[in-house]
């Protein structure tokens, strides 16, 4: 998408959460409370056949004996979970083949948002999935993905019509029972994305979901599965953003990849939920579990810009069994005001001469806190293993930290680990040498911010990248003074 | 172009800037020379605006307009440029990047539109060949692991894109080798014309053999002790600066 300066300026203008507007349109929304019958419900709703109800209630059964990790470095007054309601979808269905039949409002929230699927469906290749509250409703290019047999669709429709494909893979990567927020969402997912590349396939364009937070008092639990056959390619991009909202909103998303032998999968994150105000009042709370798991030869990259969110707890992981295979986690996570981010990567090596590369981003400004935790795992039989990480951090002023955890378990002696990691502030002297120049301060900031970054934004997609980019301009306006 | 009187600056109430006065007209060369720690690096961070220093007194004034009121970038805009003794290092951004960047804000303030890439492109291969620079330069990070010399030269290549109107160049001899000195010294005087004016500040006489001064002036102490013409600056490398202490105490 290409931003004009004007238009960026503009951007930076506006002081509040520009995306914080609130979309009315009807939606059907269940009683609030989670209990059995709810998940049931849920099910129903959605004409799930038995096993997958079944499968939730397991899920529901496991998460009532668990208790919410403490262990995280974020603090927060802990969501009321029978305060929530766990279904909502926008009443007009069906979906659309065309804009045309689109309900006018929603395409004027996409106009709002600045990524209209108008403007999706121009940019070449990509091929938009959005989820607007819990249920997908538009989804284009499909056809075009169809005729080379890759699947491309709302998780939910996946189970009406691929369940074979949902049944074997579902939950392999992420259990059921794998953490507290897993299993919250295990139980009550509501929609997602499902996507399968057959074997030997290059997805042809980027895959992208747009998610979108909307209900108010809606927790929204997306689920994610991402396989990609023996031999074949994907990049899948996923981007977020979010009305303002005065009580906090749960976010608690699972994401699976399964990449089969000699498989890659790309898949980029730019997410931007609302951080709450100045003061840190309202905000997203974002806990996710984002896992891939890589077969031999196999190769997965995560790549992520964390702007958003008010808390955010998310470490996008790779199981390396195959040997030979790659696990990759590029990472930028700003911090600004009150937010408090924990993130980082598990690198799990079973397999034999299996490689790793961890680069995290931090940025700080405000009085906000942001953790990089990170935990490069080699198992015994995994001979030759390598990983390197590097870990930066960047500050903007005295009352922001930045806090660095790697966790190294090694019990293998072949394993090679290399871990860098450097603090730095924004100098007076570059802010002057950049005003020396002409440039005024806050786009030596967004400039420096970005040179920062740069190691990371280069693994973005390009149109994604400069969404990234002017998502870092904003999120750290007005942190200088 | 520049007239600066009676100027006196503080940095933590300490008085570096003690009254100084200086005229620098259009089409002029004027050399600084004078001892460590003597002020002549504050003088150019002052004119250029660093607001660490506080002027207490006096006034600089730049083609009639008194630059008291305005921004580091305001003075960049209105066409100072300082060479700077320790050029900073900005990581991940790259030299054209940051050039461009440059050029741009200040073609923005003049209500100018971006300039277009094909002529940016030009000019930064123009430029870049007056100053003999290696173009791989161009594409790394601002000064990041660029040695002294190098760091120096990139300063010059900047000026030279952003075609000031009164530039200032702080020490850009020291850490030049003495091929280098002469590449970025032509190059400087292929930047000289009748409507800018220069400024260099330097400890050594080799470096006004190529960029020949109209003015060399002492600055001792916070004040400039004495002016006069290039001969000065070889009557300085001769005897030092002891004879000018007697002088004025
Ligand atoms: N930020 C600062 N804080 C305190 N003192 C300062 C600061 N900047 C400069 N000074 C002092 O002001 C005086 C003049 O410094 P300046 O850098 O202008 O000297 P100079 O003439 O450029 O010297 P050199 O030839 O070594 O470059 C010195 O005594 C220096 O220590
Ligand atoms: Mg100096």
């Amino acid at each position: 998408m290409a931003y004009t300066e004007e238009e960026l300026k503009k951007e930076l203008e506006t002081k509040e959460y520009e995306y914080g507007f609130y979309t009315d349109i009807e939606s059907d929304t269940l009683p609030k409370g989670l209990n059995e019958d709810i998940v049931i419900a849920i099910s129903k709703k959605k004409n799930e056949p038995e096993w997958m109800t079944e499968w939730r209630l397991e899920a529901f059964r496991a998460w009532q004996e668990m208790e919410e990790p403490e262990w995280a470095n974020v603090t927060y007054k802990k969501p009321n979970f029978q305060d929530i309601s766990y279904y909502s979808a926008p009443n007009k269905k069906p979906k659309y083949d065309s804009l045309d039949e689109v309900d006018p409002e929603l395409l004027d929230t996409f106009k709002k948002l600045g990524i209209s699927i108008d403007e999706q469906k121009k940019l070449a290749g990509v091929a938009v999935d959005i989820v607007m509250d819990s249920v997908s409703v538009a989804t284009t290019f499909k056809k075009t993905l169809a005729e080379k047999g890759i699947i491309f669709c709302s998780i939910s429709e996946a189970i009406q019509e691929h369940p074979e494909l949902v049944k074997k893979h579902l939950g392999t990567v992420v259990p059921k029972k794998d953490n507290f927020y897993a299993a919250l969402n295990s139980a009550v997912f509501s929609d997602g994305s499902f996507c399968y590349i057959p074997k030997g396939v290059r997805c042809p364009m980027e895959l992208s979901t747009y998610f979108r937070i909307n209900q108010a008092g809606t927790g929204q639990f997306e689920r994610t599965l991402v396989v990609a056959d023996e031999g074949s390619y994907v990049s899948y991009l996923e981007g977020c953003t979010a009305p303002s909202r005065d009580e906090n909103q749960l976010h608690a998303a699972v994401v699976e990849l399964i990449a089969m032998d000699d498989a890659e999968i790309k898949y980029s994150t730019v997410q931007n939920w609302f951080p709450g105000d100045k003061e840190g009042k309202g905000g997203v709370f974002n806990f996710v579990t984002k896992r891939g798991l890589c077969e031999k030869n196999a190769k997965i990259s995560w790549t992520q810009v964390e702007t958003g969110s008010a808390v955010t707890w998310k470490y996008p992981s790779c199981v390396l069994k195959g040997d030979n295979s790659i696990g990759e986690f590029y990472s930028i996570a700003v911090t600004n005001n009150f937010q408090q981010a924990d993130t980082g990567t598990k690198m799990i090596h079973l397999g034999k001469n299996t490689k790793s590369t961890i680069i995290s981003k931090g940025i700080s400004a405000g009085q906000s806190q942001n953790s990089y935790r990170g935990l490069v795992q080699v198992s015994s039989r995994a001979d030759n293993a390598r990983n390197f990480s590097q870990c930066d951090s960047l500050l903007m002023g005295n009352r922001c930290g930045a806090h660095t955890f790697p966790y190294i378990e090694v019990k293998n002696k072949s394993a090679q680990i290399e871990h860098e990691a450097t603090t730095s502030k924004i100098g007076e002297d570059q802010i002057f040498y950049c005003n020396q120049r002409g440039i005024d301060t806050e786009k030596a900031i967004a400039l420096i911010v970005n040179g920062f970054s740069k190691e990371v934004l280069n693994k973005l997609p390009m149109e994604f990248a400069v969404e990234a980019q002017k998502l870092l301009e904003i999120s750290l306006e007005g942190s200088v003074g | 172009m520049l007239e600066i009187k009676n100027l006196h600056a503080n940095i933590d109430d300490k008085e570096i800037l003690k009254g100084i006065d200086l005229k620098v007209n259009a089409g002029e060369v004027h050399a600084i020379m004078g001892p460590n720690g003597s002020g002549k690096s504050t003088l150019a961070s002052v004119i250029a605006g660093k607001e660490e220093f506080e002027v207490e007194e006096g006034s600089i004034v730049l083609e009639g307009e008194d630059l008291e009121e305005l921004s580091p970038e305001e003075r960049a805009h209105k066409g100072i440029f300082l060479s700077f003794q320790y050029p900073v290092e900005i990581p991940g951004v790259s030299v054209t990047n940051f050039v461009k960047t440059a050029i741009n804000e200040s073609r923005k303030a003049r209500g100018l539109e971006d300039m277009p890439a094909n002529e940016m492109l030009k000019m930064i291969r123009e430029k870049s060949e007056l100053l003999e620079m290696d173009r791989k330069f161009l594409s790394r990070s601002l000064n990041e692991g660029f040695s002294g010399g190098e760091k120096k030269r990139n300063e010059i290549f900047q000026m030279a894109m952003m075609e000031p109107k009164l530039a200032i160049l702080d020490e850009t001899d020291s850490g030049l080798d003495i091929d280098a000195l002469r590449i970025v010294a032509n190059g400087v005087n292929k930047l000289r014309n009748k409507d800018n004016a220069i400024v260099v500040i330097t400890h050594y006489q080799r470096l006004l053999e190529y960029i020949v001064p109209d003015y060399v002036h002492v600055l001792y102490n916070g004040k400039i002790v004495k002016s006069g013409t290039k001969e000065l600056a070889l009557e300085l490398e001769e005897k030092g600066y002891d004879w000018l202490k007697e002088a004025t105490v």
